[in-house]
């Protein structure tokens, strides 16, 4: 008998370590929202609806860290290139006169070979700087944004829609989607229930994205990734152009990050220029994280988990909070949990692979 | 007192995890003494210096038995730190410099001479000032007390890799409490007049009533330098002489002379193997002016002809290139030359073109390049054979989709676990989460799934159990004589050679320096083994 | 042999001299008059010189660049917060402020360097992110706790709901006390003579401080960390020494900083401050691993040329004053990318160079043989 709680205690004991004592924390703070959010007087159906729009929102972002983590290119902090692509694809789109859900099917199209070419060179880079991926990541994503800024004010942009009425020239900081593409994939099969709203055409497109990742991750270039960031040295030995793949993971990931913005943008109803996609990198980062993914393991169900995890909390925080105690700590709660989470991860030993 | 031995170690045993690696070792060393340690990769040696120079390796692995005694008193080193306060300094074979500092810096790096200053008083001892000037004339006394000039104010990274050993000799003889030096290998990166500097100082040291322990692979040295010889093999001591009553044969016939106990054993129903005659034999594979960058094993202009379907074996000691060889034509390390398979040339440089061409390797470095340990069985045994030819997989859409078939996968694993006798939970196991003997097998299979015409196969009983190294060498074995595939094996282990291998080729200082049929007496490998040892 | 030491000083100095030409492009364009640049370039070398020395340490102990610096910025910004509200003014009160902040430096040091320990290979990003964690934590403390935790009194500097700080803090009553400490003006440009005094004692403090037996456990430690602990160095102890050191340092200087803007801008002030600092010392010619007193001066002087003139620059050649805004703060991060990139690629061009020596030998070997 002893022996046996012994053991069962144990086997909780490891639980909790193949958990994350963090992620477990975060998952008891977000049922513990989800039971207190009714008690004080929060809306759980609208609740619940603003977490299912956010996950659709976000969702592609965080699917986009998948490619790099497999590859064992790290967490993929470069992804403002990838959103970049998207936002050229988007006000391209706009500026040669597509409207509705044409425009959103053609930023689509446009941002796919800015993707590529962005992602390729970003790629090429990182092969040269094997095992500082990280910082470098992120400070060629600080430094993409902050040329884009220019770029922005300099590039010959004329709709009205988009740039600033006084001037005639430059894009302005928030361009509305209202006659584009707000909605476009969330008005598709929408469902309305009493408060509760579910965009089944955004989530049916998010479903599809991460199937395509399921399906790829099972193909044989797929299985190479996935070695490649196990175990490189294993990989090169059993013949497999390691760079080659590393970049293909590079490229698939800057790509969904340039579609992963045009959903968000979809459902958020506005195109965010200039300094909005500075920090994005961050949420996605740690969304996956708080999924269960580590460095370098992550998968679908991590991005699944980790989003409505961390959306979860980032939306129900406030209002619960303000129904409780007429406090909003919502964002120091979110930069605490956010960056807590990723540094959690960046502590732990990166196991095996040596 | 005085008549107690400088070092005395009595009865000294040690076993890694029921591994004996050493058994009753006896050893004294007087004051100025100097003994040469010598023996085989594997003998001991290591691992008894680490006892003496209080590693934490030994105590992790659980200590050692039998006593060290300094001057007629017990010690017991709890760290390094307490065997140098003993007065035992060891100059290890990796240099344990600072690139950026100057020789006196690394010589008396954390026992630089200070000062103390205003803050060291308020804060702590490290506060104090360094004292350069005392510092310099402390490192050109120790220096001056080795015999071979080096310039103190010279970086680290400037210097010739000989100047480099010479600097950390200096630093353990700066250490005032200095009474026993051991050198491990401290010629093996000098040139010759700079090896003969450092017999030398060995010597002046020796006058100056330093005991020194020198173990290196260059007998002559040995004899050149050395009051007594002392030979390991197999955790034991096989020969401790005066060194004017020894020979150079005489140590290499101890170092390797033990009689062959696994004779090479033939299963029952085995059919004996038609001889290998070498002058009409089909050449599989032609190795022509190979050279090889692997650091620590540099291949030299080696040419070697492997005749098909035989157990070709290599053989030497650690660092003589020997392992530089496959790594090097597998193209996991930097290499030129000329190799021909099947007649047709492999380009080097490529792990791609040699596994197309049916090469297989299994690599030395089990868990760095052999193996994904955080991957299930299924992945290690199928992930070359389904990368390099397409098995494992099932096409869709007219070949656009490639995918994974995870039953074939499975078939195959289940397969290789049965006949290689793999001990896990299943398919799914992760290979990190086996023994290393199975692991071994899990590299094996690999290879196997490959369907290979040649195998190499780099020390393939590397820290194994003694059951699983048979269950190894027999399945290499069947899997040359039953599916007529040349293999061959890379090992530092003679007898194991002698009782798998048709042929062995010895390498030594990075050349072939010679292949004999695997019959002939151990010995006579042995002196091959050293003949031109660098 | 000459020719590749040229080129490796060529390479070394890259970046300075790209800054050389930019300044020397744009300072006319500008317009600005030589005695302004003069004036403003004095005033921001006592603004930041103390804080860009702060960061020297920890590229010593082979840290990096010390991204986590904010952390002294933000201790340093709470001392300032509460000796305001204690309404203690002048050079007292910043003294005052600095005894504050010590303690919350060192701790937040403390913690950075264990942290640091913990994710050995990956300082640099792992002290980035250490900076927005604890930016977590001091917006917290700064805008719920004081207050109800931590008394405020005064309503110029607490929020109107009754608890938290106001996004400014007027710093009226410190505002540049110790630049004008000692006055003086030369040729018309006016120098700040006491700060000038006191970043003169911390480069003397860092001059001895490389002299002294720590810090050449530093260096040691920053160059070979196993090579350090085998010669008895407690290794991970003096890693975290130099990130208490240098975040105490940061604090201190944040607070020099402040004094002279004259407010503090509560949420934003530090946010940016460690980027800035970096990039200036990037610019004066350091590296990851390598960084002098030198490069910190030439550093400010030319990167804050640039932040000057960049934008009056711009708006001249486009109409546009936005586009140097920006430009300036694209160079910032341009600038950072490139240093991380050629510290990573020098790392591993020194690996292989090693192996290409080996291969030569030996084909030279083999063409004897032959």
């Amino acid at each position: 008998m002893e022996e046996n709680s012994i053991n069962s205690s144990g086997r909780i004991k490891g639980l909790i370590q193949d958990f994350g004592l963090p992620r477990l924390i975060i998952t008891g703070f977000l049922i513990l929202l989800l039971i207190v959010a009714p008690i004080v007087g929060a809306d759980l159906p609208t609740q619940i609806s603003n977490i299912i729009n956010r996950f659709s929102w976000n969702g592609i972002l965080v699917l986009a860290m998948v490619p790099m983590v497999h590859s064992g290119c790290g967490l993929n902090f470069g992804l403002p290139l990838g959103i970049i692509s998207g936002l050229l694809g988007a006000t391209i789109s706009i500026e040669l006169g597509f409207t509705g859900p044409v425009s959103f099917f053609m930023a689509v199209l446009i941002s796919t070979p800015f993707a590529i070419v962005f992602g390729s060179l970003y790629g090429w880079l990182l092969n040269k700087i094997k095992g500082g991926e990280m910082m470098i990541a992120t400070y060629v994503g600080f430094s993409s944004v902050s040329l884009m800024c220019m770029m922005w004010l300099l590039l010959p942009y004329h709709s009205p829609n988009m740039v600033w009425g006084m001037a005639g020239k430059g894009l302005r900081t928030t361009i509305s989607l209202e006659g584009y593409y707000k909605e476009a994939l969330a008005d598709i099969l929408q469902i309305n229930i009493g408060n509760l709203m579910i965009p089944t055409g955004a989530i049916l497109f998010f479903a599809l994205l991460a199937f395509l990742m399921w399906a790829f991750l099972h193909t044989k270039t797929g299985t190479a990734m996935t070695a490649v960031g196990s175990n490189p040295d294993f990989a090169r030995s059993a013949g497999i152009n390691v760079d080659k793949i590393r970049l293909i993971s590079v490229v698939m990931s800057t790509w969904l990050a340039a579609i992963g913005i045009l959903v968000y943008e979809q459902g958020f109803g506005f195109i965010q220029l200039y300094m909005a996609p500075f920090y994005m990198a961050l949420p996605a980062v740690s969304a996956i994280l708080i999924g269960g993914a580590s460095v370098n393991k992550a998968s679908i169900m991590n991005v699944v988990i980790g989003t409505i995890l961390f959306q979860g909390i980032v939306t129900m925080t406030p209002t619960v909070m303000n129904n409780m105690i007429h406090l909003d700590m919502s964002e120091v709660i979110r930069i605490i949990v956010s960056n807590g989470m990723i540094l959690y991860a960046l502590t732990r030993k990166t196991e095996g692979s040596k | 007192m005085d008549n107690a031995p400088l070092l005395e170690m009595r009865n000294i045993k040690k076993d890694f995890f029921g591994n004996q690696v050493l058994s009753d070792i006896n050893l004294t060393l007087k004051e100025g003494e100097v003994i040469g340690l010598a023996g085989e990769n594997g003998a001991g040696k290591s691992t008894l210096m680490r006892i003496l120079f209080g590693s934490d390796v030994i105590r992790e692995t659980g200590g050692y038995g039998g006593e060290v005694l300094i001057q007629g008193e017990k010690a017991d080193f709890q760290s390094p730190f307490d065997a140098i306060a003993a007065g035992i300094g060891m100059v290890h074979q990796e240099f344990s410099l600072i690139p950026g500092f100057t020789a006196t810096e690394n010589i008396l790096l954390n026992r630089e001479s200070k000062k103390k200053s205003v803050l060291s008083e308020l804060f702590s001892d490290r506060m104090d000032t360094l004292d350069r000037k005392d510092m310099e004339r402390r490192a050109a006394e120790a220096i001056q007390k080795m015999g071979v000039n080096i310039d103190g104010s010279m970086l680290i990274n400037n210097m010739p890799v000989g100047h480099k050993q010479f600097t950390e000799i200096a630093r353990e003889l700066s250490k005032e409490q200095l009474k026993i030096l051991i050198l491990d290998e401290p010629t093996a990166v000098l040139t010759e007049k700079e090896a003969e500097a450092l017999l030398d100082s060995i010597r002046g040291m020796s006058r100056r009533g330093i005991a020194v322990i020198f173990i290196t692979h260059r007998l002559h040295e040995i004899l050149e330098v050395c009051d007594r010889v002392v030979v390991m093999r197999d955790g034991v001591v096989v020969g401790d002489d005066p060194a004017d009553k020894t020979s150079e044969a005489n140590i290499t016939k101890l170092m390797v002379g033990r009689e062959v106990s696994i004779e090479r054993v033939s299963a029952e129903g085995e059919e004996k193997k038609p001889e290998i005659n070498e002058e009409n034999a089909d050449i599989i594979l032609s190795i022509k002016n190979l050279w090889v960058d692997m650091p620590g094993e540099t291949v030299r202009n080696v040419n070697l002809d492997v005749i098909d379907g035989e157990i070709l074996g290599i053989g030497g000691l650690a660092g003589q290139g020997k392992l530089g060889i496959p790594n090097g034509i597998m193209g996991l390390y930097d290499a030129g030359g000329k190799v021909v398979f099947n007649g047709q040339e492999i380009p080097l440089n490529s792990p791609r073109k040699c596994l197309d061409a049916s090469i297989a390797f299994v690599s030395e470095d089990r868990r760095g390049v052999g193996l994904l340990l955080d991957e299930s069985l299924e992945w290690n045994i199928s992930f070359p054979a389904m990368q390099v030819q397409n098995k494992f997989l099932k096409k869709y859409l007219g070949g656009l989709i490639t995918w994974r078939d995870d039953r074939a996968i499975h078939e195959v694993t289940k397969k290789y676990i049965d006949e290689l006798q793999i001990k896990c939970t299943g398919t799914r196991q992760k290979a990190k989460e086996l023994s290393g003997g199975n692991q071994q097998k899990v590299c094996l299979a690999k290879a196997f799934a490959l369907g290979p015409k040649l195998l190499f196969v780099s020390e393939p009983t590397r820290g194994i159990d003694v059951g699983a190294k048979k269950l190894v060498l027999e399945a290499l074995k069947s899997f040359n004589r039953d599916n007529g595939v040349t293999v061959v094996m890379i090992s530092s282990e003679l007898n194991e050679l002698k009782a798998t291998c048709d042929r062995i080729a010895i390498v030594s200082g990075g050349r072939i320096a010679g292949t004999l049929p695997a019959t002939v007496p151990v010995e006579a490998l042995g002196t091959l083994m050293i003949s031109q040892v660098v | 042999m000459n020719k590749t030491n040229l080129g490796d000083i060529f390479r070394r100095f890259s970046v300075p001299l790209m800054f050389v030409l930019i300044c020397a492009v744009c300072a006319p364009i500008s317009g600005l008059s030589p005695s302004y640049l003069a004036n403003e370039i004095v005033t921001r070398m006592g603004r930041n010189a103390f804080l860009i020395l702060s960061l020297l340490i920890p590229i010593m102990a082979g840290m990096g660049l010390n991204f986590s610096m904010t952390l002294g910025a933000m201790a340093g910004e709470i001392g300032l917060i509460l000796v305001s509200d204690w309404q203690i003014v002048g050079i007292p009160g910043m003294v005052l402020a600095m005894i504050i902040s010590v303690p919350i430096s060192a701790l937040l040091g403390l913690f950075c360097g264990k942290v640091l320990n913990m994710a050995k290979g990956r300082e640099m990003i792992t002290s980035y992110i250490i900076s927005f964690f604890i930016n977590g934590i001091y917006q917290l403390v700064v805008l719920y706790l004081m207050g109800p935790v931590i008394p405020i009194k005064h309503s110029n500097i607490k929020l109107p709901r009754g608890y938290g700080v106001r996004n400014t803090v007027s710093l009226l009553s410190m505002r540049q006390k110790l630049d004008n400490l000692i006055p003086l003006t030369i040729a018309g440009v006016k120098i700040p003579v006491a700060t000038f005094i006191v970043i003169f004692l911390l480069c003397l403090v860092i001059i001895w401080f490389r002299k002294t037996k720590l810090g050449q456990d530093m260096r040691a430690v920053g160059q070979d960390m196993e090579v350090s602990k085998d010669a008895g160095i407690n290794v991970e102890g003096t890693r975290i020494i130099s990130m208490v050191i240098s975040t105490v340092f940061a604090g201190v200087g944040m607070i020099i900083y402040l004094q002279n803007m004259g407010n503090i801008a509560t949420y934003s002030s530090h946010s940016q401050i460690g980027m800035f600092c970096i990039a200036a010392l990037l610019v004066g010619g350091a590296s990851v691993d390598k960084a002098s007193i030198g490069n910190v001066f030439l550093g400010i002087i030319l990167f804050h040329t640039m932040f000057i003139v960049a934008p009056k620059a711009g708006t001249v050649i486009t109409g546009d004053s936005m586009i140097g805004e920006y430009f300036r703060v694209f160079v910032s991060y341009a600038v950072i990318t490139v240093a991380l990139i050629m510290y990573e690629t020098n790392k591993r061009k020194n690996k292989s160079r090693a192996g290409e020596e080996l291969a030569r030998a030996q084909e030279e070997e083999n063409e004897g043989a032959a």
